[in-house]
């Protein structure tokens, strides 16, 4: 258990601190103009005054990045197992998705909105896109990289291979997937933000794309932060899944509280 | 019940024919109820008779039976242990136990409505190799002695008439080793199934065996075959005593023979 005040929940707040601090500071002292970098007040200040309309858009691409992220989730989910399964599946499988997976997915964007419209569509789509893959790649990992002895026990018994799916390597598999979590909602939020600048009507990627039209540059890094902050959360809550579902993997320590990169 | 097991100069190879050879022309027969052990020097292909016998890999010629009936694949009153107790580690202790009865029938199917039953079996079976308590315990909060200990439970709760034991005390200090012998030998007497054991230790062999096979160097083949009558129980004190050593002594000049052929 944590203190409240531990040195290991300050660290981040502090850390924090000092970038906008050094930021407010080298603004001011090298007097930049607010057109080119504002500063963390003027960024502050924009964020209360457009308040309104920034709940607004943040809740849109809230919405589109989780709506993506969440079929990312079911279907990254089922491909990697079947692909870390078999492994002809693994070989037919594999270029394709690092040929689709290199495809810059804001080239995508015009074709979704030749499809479905401008709109929220498109973002769900782009969001699900950019998302998809790293959890992908872990299952498989996870359930191809089974230990033979951990099979062996089952196979002794006269298990199925699904009942060695089942019983060993989907739980063997589990933190490699809730550590692809972590990587993928991040992702999520820059596939909703990409769609948003290149075709929408709405969300923080079309509020920021707009207060840079109009020179407005202390909103658009307000935009941002917005982005930043629900990037934080939305990683945070995955984080707290991922140590209750599979503490087993840290066996209880700490090592649970590092995200692991991919 | 227990089974009968008869291997007929089986060969088994990895890699097909042409193959890496790890076992040429075995035979040996184990009858209902016995306690076979297979010695040899390391590399030599005890573990392959035993991957024979279980059904995981097919023999290239010969033949294999357990019961009268040729292997052909995986057999469900088999219960297996290896050198590393392979404990889940996302399941506690028991539910580690409890794996075979959700995997063989007619377990399975009677799975969720036994449960409590079976969580019985399991407890009752943890006692008797002296982890009483320690089920809801995570494996990786005991110590290698203790989750050996588990994962014999887990070979034999489902009942297996055949119980292949792969160098299964081998990574444990020789303290625990030598006490899991007279846990080993209890619940062997207690259930009367067939067992073979697979070791590099003699005393080990000569402890728990009604008979010994020696098997030389790769490919293994059997080169010594030796009854062991000592009275059972057999208890430590056993070990000390001369008809006891003499055996020992007797399979060690059999096996340096073999390494000093193979060298």
């Amino acid at each position: 258990m944590k203190k409240l005040f531990s040195k290991a929940v300050l660290a981040p707040w502090i850390a924090t601190i000092i970038l906008f601090v050094v930021w407010e500071v080298s603004v001011r002292a090298f007097d930049v103009e607010e057109f080119i970098l504002p500063s963390p007040t003027a960024t502050f200040g924009a964020l209360i005054e457009f308040w309104g309309p920034i709940w607004h858009n943040a809740f849109q691409t809230l919405f589109t990045t989780v709506v993506g992220f969440l079929i990312a989730i079911a279907f990254g989910f089922v491909l990697g197992v079947a692909v870390g399964a078999s492994a002809l599946l693994y070989q037919a499988l594999y270029p394709l998705l690092i040929g689709f997976n290199s495809i810059p997915k804001v080239a995508v964007v015009p074709i979704l909105v030749l499809w479905f419209g401008i709109g929220t569509v498109p973002a769900i789509i782009t969001a699900f896109l950019i998302s998809f893959f790293p959890i992908v790649v872990n299952v498989a990992t996870g359930i191809a990289t089974l230990e033979p002895e951990l099979q062996e026990v089952l196979r002794s018994l006269g298990a199925r291979r699904l009942d060695i799916l089942r019983k060993v390597g989907i739980p063997r598999a589990m933190p490699y997937f809730f550590a692809s979590l972590k990587i993928a909602i991040t992702l999520a939020f820059v596939g909703s933000v990409i769609a948003e600048t290149v075709a929408a009507n709405s969300g923080i990627g079309h509020l920021m794309l707009q207060a840079s039209s109009s020179f407005r540059v202390p909103l658009v890094f307000a935009g941002l932060i917005v982005i930043a902050f629900l990037g934080i959360v939305m990683y945070v809550i995955a984080a707290v899944i991922e140590r209750r579902f599979t503490g087993w993997a840290t066996r209880g320590g700490a090592a649970g509280e590092y995200a692991t990169g991919g | 019940m227990s089974a009968t097991i008869s291997i007929e100069e089986a060969s088994l190879s990895y890699g097909g024919e042409g193959g890496l050879l790890a076992l040429a022309d075995a035979s040996l027969s184990v009858d209902r109820g016995e306690f076979v052990a297979v010695v040899g020097p390391s590399g030599c292909g005890k573990s392959s008779l035993l991957k024979l016998v279980s059904g995981l890999y097919p023999a290239l010629k010969g033949r294999v039976s357990v019961n009268g009936e040729a292997v052909t694949g995986p057999l469900k009153i088999v219960g297996m242990a290896f050198q590393n107790p392979v404990m889940l580690p996302w399941r506690t202790t028991i539910e580690n136990v409890l794996l075979p009865l959700e995997v063989v029938e007619p377990h399975r199917g009677q799975f969720r409505r036994r449960r409590a039953e079976y969580r019985g079996w399991a407890e009752a079976l943890l006692g008797t190799v002296g982890l009483a308590g320690f089920g809801d315990k995570n494996p990786w909060e005991l110590s290698g002695g203790m989750q050996q200990r588990a994962s014999l439970c887990r070979a034999l709760i489902h009942k297996p008439d055949l119980l292949l034991l792969d160098e299964p005390f081998a990574a444990l200090d020789a303290f625990t080793r030598e006490e899991l012998w007279g846990v080993l030998q209890d619940l062997w007497q207690e259930h009367k199934f067939t067992v073979v054991l697979v070791t590099h230790d003699l005393r080990e062999a000569v402890y728990l065996a009604d008979r010994v096979y020696v098997v030389s160097s790769r490919p293994g083949r059997i080169i010594h075959t030796r009854d062991v009558s000592l009275a059972r129980p057999r208890r430590l004190e056993t070990t000390f005593e001369p008809g006891f050593v003499e055996l020992v002594h007797e399979l060690r000049d059999h096996i340096s023979q073999a390494r000093q052929a193979a060298a």
